[in-house]
């Protein structure tokens, strides 16, 4: 029997590359899990301090979930850019420099909006610090810096991270190595917008319903 | 300017200087002797770049040896110390030393010995008998081995500077947080272990990415050997465990560092929280341990019964029935903390059930020997010893999963046997049958047999010295942990103080084995298929290659036909003759195999050990507050990374 070692070693390499970062997201999440109970454990534990409903201002979270939900968006479109071209299926084949621009183009506004969120972030998390409402005020707000700083620092990381493979495109251009970190920032990136919502729903829409 | 490391963080009572004086000196003579031999550049070249799944392997057993030293060294000073301090009189250790001690000798067995010796094993045969040529990953491998290697480090750096962890080897808050242990002990701990953590955590998706997309062609899930099995339970519960480690004992810094409140006694915090998460991680980390033990007698019995595995099926569904169980059964280590009859019941139940699938493998084993032609060689006998005390633990553990059984035997010395006798008699009996057993694949010499028989008697009888006494003491209400004892409890003591010198003669006959072995090798080469039968008794594909295997293990890769791969194409080839020698079948059991292509390999790269070195600089940062340290120390790594994730030439070819 023949084989064709080079281009099914190639096709080998990414599928375990991809599927290990799948692997190591489901790890991920565990950690987030062990957070949101620690969230729900202590979410009454105000001792005397401000409670969720008090803190929450659901307009401005909404302008955060939008912003992070459209970064998602503009990502998953630079994937899409990056793996269309014409005629054919294949990664292997014909990457255009006009296409290599959109792509780059699509991760900047990602990242752009990423930092956006950040921002945000931070200027609650000092506006809570300012009121003397920080993490080590009652165990409920040392839970809800935990957990939302925990996301944020995904954010950044994944931020730093898109920044890097920008770097790798402009040098390298678009090829199957590429391609494939760009596939996992996005998967990174998805994954950062699920858990997201799930802080959306459980920290701040249920807290501002003091559900 | 360096945090909160002051010269008095150097000066220490007598014992603690002898244990500083050790530490420091054993690492002057490791310098010393490789000046001496001139094999910094040997040790630059061939191990500490290294990304060979098997040196990576051989690497994680000299960790986990070093560190049973140490971690013996421990249980031998509290025998001592329970045997001396009766009474009225104190003992040679001081109450805070005894429990830095207690609380080194859990963290170093489960951390540092049983888990490297468990990747070491792993790393050794795991790609071999998938028939592939290294792990997915290999720079992740070796970047995991050092940071592993750097917990382990950090921990015995704590021997030199400032003073270990006096919490017990869980640091149960409210004892650990920073108002009842100020000290940098706990934070020694938790750093060691973040950083160990995150090396297990890697291992873990790196194997179990291995097994389910190496395999060699024709090996389908149900024709993996039952050690792959097993190895592949225990990573997922690394995956699905070793994050709530990671961020439980963040919660907990993050109350040290920054004075947050999650487990502490006012303001809010919950200790019993902690519990409660510590042991989600806790109760899968033993079956993280034991599974591929279970995997290694499944290798060793049908080896040296001369009979293929009796109930693969059962085998494998057992496994994974104990990966799910294994989460759900965490609150039998609290009965007693009041989460009320129900919820206790729920997990009694649940942890009685867990010993059935724990029985068919046990029946599996027994079975498999019915009516085999065993050879009593080492590995067997090791599984004799294993098959005795860990049926002896498990029904002491099903008693102790009736909570009402509980209230009576928690925290006392009855608990401390029984996980002993799971730890020792199952998980470290495993390994060692594994380590005897596949020895001569990775080295290409046996071990000596006699020395290793006199060995696992010396182990078994000082085990059961050592830890029967321990069942009756609970018994008689002694509880764990204690620096000073009451005058009945004396003789029973005394007679656990002996079975430890037994265990400790014991390690000195597999000292003395390797040492005998290493020296007599030429006499003892042993050929790629070195085990008892007919035609070799090796059933699997670690067999069909040389011993010890090339680098890339296999010059061509072989072709999978059915369970037992090697065993298959040895019958393949027609009954086999006895006499018949290695060479003439070689060619004939890789027929099949005729992929003869160029060979990819990846490049050995220094990248893993620096990366590791920083975490250990910037995990020392932490822990005395010296930031600029820490930070430094992040940055580096970030900055090591990114500049790797610019290479493109990772990989050279070996023209076949």
């Amino acid at each position: 029997m023949t084989t064709h070692p080079s281009t099914s070693s190639g096709h080998v390499q990414e599928d375990k590359v991809v599927f290990g970062f799948w692997v190591y997201l489901m790890s991920d999440c565990v950690l987030f899990a062990g957070l949101f109970a620690t969230y729900a454990v202590l979410q009454n534990a105000t001792f005397g301090g401000p409670s969720i409903a008090e803190l929450v201002s659901v307009p401005f979270v909404l302008t955060e979930t939008m912003i992070l939900l459209t970064s998602s968006f503009t990502v998953g479109l630079a994937l899409l850019a990056a793996h269309r071209h014409s005629g054919t299926t294949t990664l292997r084949v014909g990457y255009g420099a006009g296409k290599k621009y959109l792509v780059l183009t699509l991760l900047a506004v990602t990242l752009l909006l990423g930092l956006a969120f950040l921002g945000m972030e931070l200027k609650e998390f000092s506006h809570l610090l300012a009121e003397g409402n920080g993490p080590s005020r009652s165990a409920f707000l040392s839970s809800f810096f935990t957990l939302i700083g925990t996301h944020g620092l995904h954010v950044f990381f994944g931020s730093l991270w898109m920044l890097i493979l920008m770097a790798h495109i402009v040098i390298k251009g678009l090829n199957p190595g590429t391609v494939r970190k760009l596939t996992m920032v996005s998967l990174f990136w998805h994954f950062l917008d699920i858990i997201w919502i799930f802080i959306f729903t459980i920290v701040y829409l249920m807290g501002a319903l003091a559900l | 300017m360096f945090g909160k490391l002051t010269p008095d963080a150097f000066i220490h009572g007598p014992v603690e200087t002898g244990a500083q004086l050790i530490v420091v000196v054993g690492a002057l003579v490791v310098i010393g002797l490789l000046f001496y031999t001139k094999s910094w550049g040997w040790l630059y070249r061939n191990w500490l770049t290294s990304v060979d799944h098997k040196k990576i392997g051989v690497m994680y057993l000299v960790l986990s040896f070093v560190m049973l030293m140490r971690g013996a060294m421990d249980a031998l000073m509290m025998r001592a110390q329970q045997v001396v301090a009766v009474g009225d009189s104190a003992g040679y250790l001081s109450p805070d030393h005894y429990s830095q001690i207690f609380t080194a000798h859990g963290v170093i067995m489960i951390f540092f010995v049983a888990m490297p010796f468990m990747f070491g094993l792993i790393n050794l045969i795991v790609p071999l008998q998938i028939g592939s040529r290294d792990v997915a990953y290999p720079f992740l491998n070796s970047m995991s081995l050092w940071l592993t290697v750097a917990g382990a480090m950090l921990m015995n750096l704590s021997l030199v500077a400032g003073e270990f962890a006096a919490v017990g080897w869980l640091a149960y808050p409210p004892l650990s947080e920073l108002q009842f242990s100020p000290g940098v002990g706990v934070d020694y701990y938790i750093w060691a272990l973040q950083i160990a953590g995150v090396g297990t955590l890697l291992s873990g998706i790196n194997f179990l990415v291995t097994i389910i997309k190496m395999r060699a062609p024709g090996m389908w899930l149900m024709r993996m050997p039952i050690f792959v099995w097993t190895v592949l339970g225990s990573m997922l519960l690394v995956i699905f465990a070793f994050p709530i480690l990671t961020a439980t004992l963040g919660l907990l810094s993050l109350d040290r560092i920054f004075g947050m409140h999650f487990f502490t006694t006012d303001l809010g915090g919950s200790a019993m929280m902690y519990v409660n998460l510590i042991w989600a991680w806790g109760h899968p980390e033993v079956y993280i341990l034991i599974l591929p033990a279970f995997g290694i007698f499944s290798e060793i019995v049908p080896v040296f019964s001369q009979k293929k595995l009796f109930g693969y099926t059962s085998m494998v569904v057992a496994t994974l029935l104990i990966v799910i169980l294994s989460f759900v059964v965490w609150v039998h280590h609290f009965f007693t903390m009041g989460a009320g009859a129900n919820v206790n019941a729920f997990f009694g139940i649940m942890t009685m059930v867990i010993a059935i699938p724990t029985g068919v493998k046990v029946f599996n084993w027994l079975f498999t020997m019915f009516r085999g032609r065993i050879v009593f060689a080492t590995p067997m006998l090791w599984f004799m010893g294993f098959l005795t005390t860990f049926i002896l633990g498990g029904m002491t553990g099903v008693l102790m999963a009736i909570p009402g059984a509980d209230f009576q035997l928690h925290n006392s010395l009855f608990l401390v046997a029984h996980f002993h006798n799971m730890i020792i008699g199952g998980v470290l009996f495993g390994f060692f049958a594994g380590f005897v057993y596949w020895f001569p694949k990775i080295f290409g010499f046996t071990l000596n047999e006699r020395l290793g028989k006199w060995a696992f008697w010396n182990w078994i009888v000082g085990f059961l010295l050592a830890f029967i006494p321990l069942y009756a003491l609970g018994l008689m209400g002694m509880t764990r942990r204690l620096s000073q004892v009451d005058p009945i409890f004396q003789p029973l003591l005394i007679v656990a103080a002996v079975g430890a010198c037994v265990i400790a003669l014991g390690m000195f006959f597999q000292i003395l084995q390797l040492i005998v072995s290493v020296l007599q090798r030429k006499k003892n080469i042993a050929g790629p298929d070195p085990w008892p039968g007919p035609a070799g008794g090796g059933r699997t594909l670690e067999w069909a290659t040389s011993s010890p295997p090339p680098h890339y293990n296999f010059a061509s890769i072989p072709r999978v036909h059915g369970r037992d791969a090697f065993w298959v194409l040895k019958e393949a080839n027609g009954p086999v003759k006895e006499g018949k020698t290695w060479p003439e079948r070689r060619s004939s059991a890789l027929e099949a195999a005729h992929e003869r292509t160029h060979i990819e390999m990846p490049k050995y790269t220094p990248v893993g050990f620096i990366v590791a070195g920083c975490a250990f600089l910037s995990g020392f940062g932490i822990v005395w507050h010296i930031w600029w340290l820490a930070l430094l120390g992040l940055v580096a790594i970030a900055i090591i990374l990114i500049a790797r994730s610019f290479e493109s030439e990772i990989e050279y070819t070996i023209a076949v």
